[in-house]
C-alpha cells in the first residue's frame, strides 16, 4: 500500500532544502500570517528523553512578502503546495485566505488553529474555520490541538463550519527546565511538544475524530517510522505528516515509504476501509 | 528513536543544501583528549566541507542529533572534539569502534579562508575547528584559552598555539596588531574579541535541531532580525550577531 507522506507545517523549508520537499507528496508551508512575524527570543528549542519542545512563534514574512517572494520559487518546486495560515482573529484567518483563493499554484490551506506558542483568536475553531470558508473555494483542512478532552466535538463543529479535512494533531505545550538551574530551557517558558512521546495522543485523536466524522485526516504526531504511519492509517488518516524525525532524518521519507510497502499488508487496507466507511472499527472505541 | 534510521551509504541522495549529504558512519578511533573526547568516524561519501561548516552526528538513544564542527580531516576519516555536558555528548562519548552513527553534512557557512595574516583563536570546546582550520591555512598563528590545565590538554590538538588558562584570557595576551581573527569559542570570548578585532570571523553556537533551516530553532540576532545560524552562520563576520 502507499499512504501520502507530507511534512508538518514549520517542519520543514522548502528553499532551503528543495530536494527534501520533492521528496514529499505535498509540501506545506511554515504558518504565514497577515503581517510579518519575528518569532519568540531564543531559546526556541529544548530536547527532552522522549521529544521536543519549541516555540518559535510563527516568525514569517506576513502574507504580503509570501505571496510576492515565496510563492513564486516554492512553485518551482513542482510539489503540490498547502499553505498554512494562521492569525489572531477571524478578520485575519478570512483576509489571508482570500488572498490565496486566486493564487491556483495553492492547493490546499492549512487553517494553524492551535500554535500554541502564541496568543489564541478569541473566536472558536469553528468560527475561524466559517470567517475562511466564506472567501475560498479552496480545499480546507483545520489543523486541531490535542489539547481537548473531546477532539471529536471540535472535529464535527469545524466540519459543521464547511472544513475540508482535517490535520491532527498540533504539538501540545510542555515545559522543560535546566538540570542545573531548574528554570525554564525556553526563554519564554513552555513550548510546543513532539516528538515520539506525542505519537499516542496524535492517535488517540484521530481516531476519535475519524469516529466522529467523515471528512478525511492527515495524521500527525511522532511519526518515525513505516509502522508508525500504519499505526495512524488504521486510526482513520488517509495522508501522514512527518515532523520532527524531519530534523533528524531529512529524507525520511524514502525510508518509510519502503516501509509502509513493506509492511502495509492487505490486512491494513481494509482496516482502513473499515474506519472510513462504516461503524465498525479497527480500534476499540473509548469509553 | 527517530535518529536511528539507516541511510544507505550508496544511495545518499541529496538534501539540495549544498554537498550535504546523510550516511551512517563507522566509528573507527574514540580517544579521550583531556576532558573531550575526539571520535573519528569514516569518512564515507561524505565532504569534509569549509572549516568551519558543521556536521549533524546522531546522539544514540536522543531525538535529535548534534551539531558538531569538523575537527579534523585525516583521509577516509571524519574526526569531532566532543565535550560531554548532557546527554546527547555524553552518548556521543560513550561510541565504541565498530558502532555506527547517521551523520548529515556538511552545513553552514565556514570560515573565509582568503584572509591576510590569519590568527586562530579558541576557547575551550571552541578548539574543535581549529586543527582542520589551521591546516587549511598552513599552520597560522594561534592563540588558545581553557579554564583549566586539564582542559588545557586539548591544546595538543594545535601544535604551535600559544596556551592561557584562566584567570588569564585569550584577550589579554592578543597582539595589538592581530591581523585577521578567526574565532570559535564561548560567547562572551567571542564578544570581547568582536570589540577588539572588528571584522573578526567568529563561529556562534546555538541550539540546534535540525542543522539545515527546517526547523528555526537556532535564530541569533543579525542587525535587528531573528535569523537562523544554521543558514546565515556559523561563522560571522564580527558585529553582525547582537
Amino acid at each position: 500500500m502507499s499512504v501520502p507522506l507530507l511534512n508538518a507545517s514549520g517542519c520543514l523549508d522548502a528553499l532551503t532544502a528543495p530536494d527534501v520537499a520533492r521528496s514529499l507528496d505535498a509540501f506545506v508551508t511554515k504558518t504565514v500570517t497577515p503581517l510579518p512575524r519575528e518569532g519568540n527570543p531564543p531559546p526556541r528549542i529544548a530536547e527532552t528523553d522522549h521529544g521536543m519542545l519549541n516555540s518559535i512563534g510563527l516568525q514569517n514574512p506576513g502574507i504580503e512578502a509570501f505571496l510576492r517572494s515565496h510563492l513564486p520559487r516554492l512553485t518551482e518546486l513542482g510539489v503540490p503546495l498547502w499553505v498554512s495560515v494562521g492569525g489572531f482573529s477571524a478578520v485575519d484567518y478570512a483576509d489571508a485566505c482570500e488572498r490565496l483563493d486566486e493564487r491556483n499554484e495553492v492547493e490546499v490551506v492549512e487553517l494553524n488553529l492551535s500554535c500554541p506558542n502564541v496568543e489564541e483568536a478569541p473566536e472558536s475553531a469553528a468560527e475561524l474555520v466559517r470567517a475562511a470558508r466564506s472567501v475560498t473555494r479552496k480545499p480546507l483542512y483545520a489543523k486541531l490541538s490535542p489539547a481537548t478532552w473531546d477532539v471529536a466535538e471540535t472535529a464535527r463543529a469545524v466540519a459543521d463550519a464547511g472544513a475540508d479535512g482535517l490535520s491532527l494533531v498540533n504539538t501540545i505545550r510542555g515545559l522543560a527546565l535546566d538540570d542545573g538551574t531548574l528554570r525554564p530551557k525556553l526563554a519564554l517558558g513552555a513550548g510546543g511538544y513532539s516528538g515520539p512521546a506525542l505519537k499516542p495522543i496524535a492517535l488517540a485523536c484521530v481516531h476519535a475524530a475519524a469516529l466522529a466524522v467523515e471528512l478525511p485526516i492527515v495524521g500527525m504526531g511522532g511519526v518515525a517510522s513505516g509502522r508508525d504511519v500504519l499505526e495512524l492509517v488504521a486510526a482513520g488518516a488517509g495522508a501522514v505528516a512527518l515532523g520532527t524525525v524531519l530534523f533528524s532524518d531529512p529524507l525520511a521519507s524514502l525510508r518509510i515509504r519502503e516501509e509502509v510497502e513493506r509492511e502495509g499488508s492487505s490486512a491494513m487496507r481494509s482496516l482502513r476501509v473499515a474506519v472510513r466507511g462504516s461503524a465498525s472499527t479497527p480500534v476499540p472505541s473509548p469509553g | 528513536m527517530t535518529g536511528a534510521g539507516p541511510a544507505t551509504p550508496a544511495e545518499a541522495p541529496a538534501l539540495g543544501v549544498g554537498t550535504a549529504r546523510r550516511e551512517r558512519l563507522g566509528v573507527v578511533a574514540v580517544d579521550p583528549v583531556g576532558p573531550y573526547t575526539l571520535l573519528l568516524l569514516e569518512r564515507g561519501g561524505l565532504e569534509p566541507g569549509v572549516p568551519g561548516q558543521f556536521f549533524m552526528l546522531e546522539a544514540p538513544g536522543r531525538v535529535l542529533p548534534r551539531p558538531m564542527s569538523l575537527c579534523s580531516a585525516p583521509e577516509d576519516g571524519l574526526g569531532f572534539l566532543v565535550d560531554p555536558i548532557g546527554p546527547g555528548t555524553r552518548a556521543l562519548c560513550a561510541l565504541r569502534p565498530g558502532a555506527a552513527i547517521a551523520v548529515l553534512g556538511p552545513l553552514g557557512n565556514g570560515f573565509e579562508l582568503d584572509v591576510e595574516r590569519p590568527l586562530l583563536v579558541a576557547g575551550g570546546i571552541g578548539i574543535a575547528p581549529m586543527p582542520y582550520l589551521s591546516e587549511a591555512l598552513g599552520g597560522p598563528p594561534a592563540v588558545v584559552g581553557f579554564r583549566s590545565g586539564r582542559h588545557a590538554e586539548a591544546a595538543a590538538l594545535l601544535p604551535g598555539a600559544e596556551v592561557v588558562v584562566e584567570p588569564t584570557l585569550v584577550t589579554d595576551v592578543l597582539p595589538a596588531d592581530s591581523g585577521s581573527v578567526l574565532a570559535c569559542g564561548p560567547e562572551p570570548m567571542l564578544e570581547a574579541l568582536a570589540a577588539v578585532a572588528p571584522g573578526a570571523q567568529l563561529a556562534w553556537e546555538a541550539p540546534m535541531a535540525c542543522g539545515y533551516g527546517a526547523c528555526w530553532g537556532c535564530v541569533v540576532e543579525i542587525e535587528g532580525r531573528y535569523r537562523r545560524l544554521c543558514v546565515e552562520g556559523p561563522v560571522l563576520r564580527a558585529g553582525t550577531p547582537e
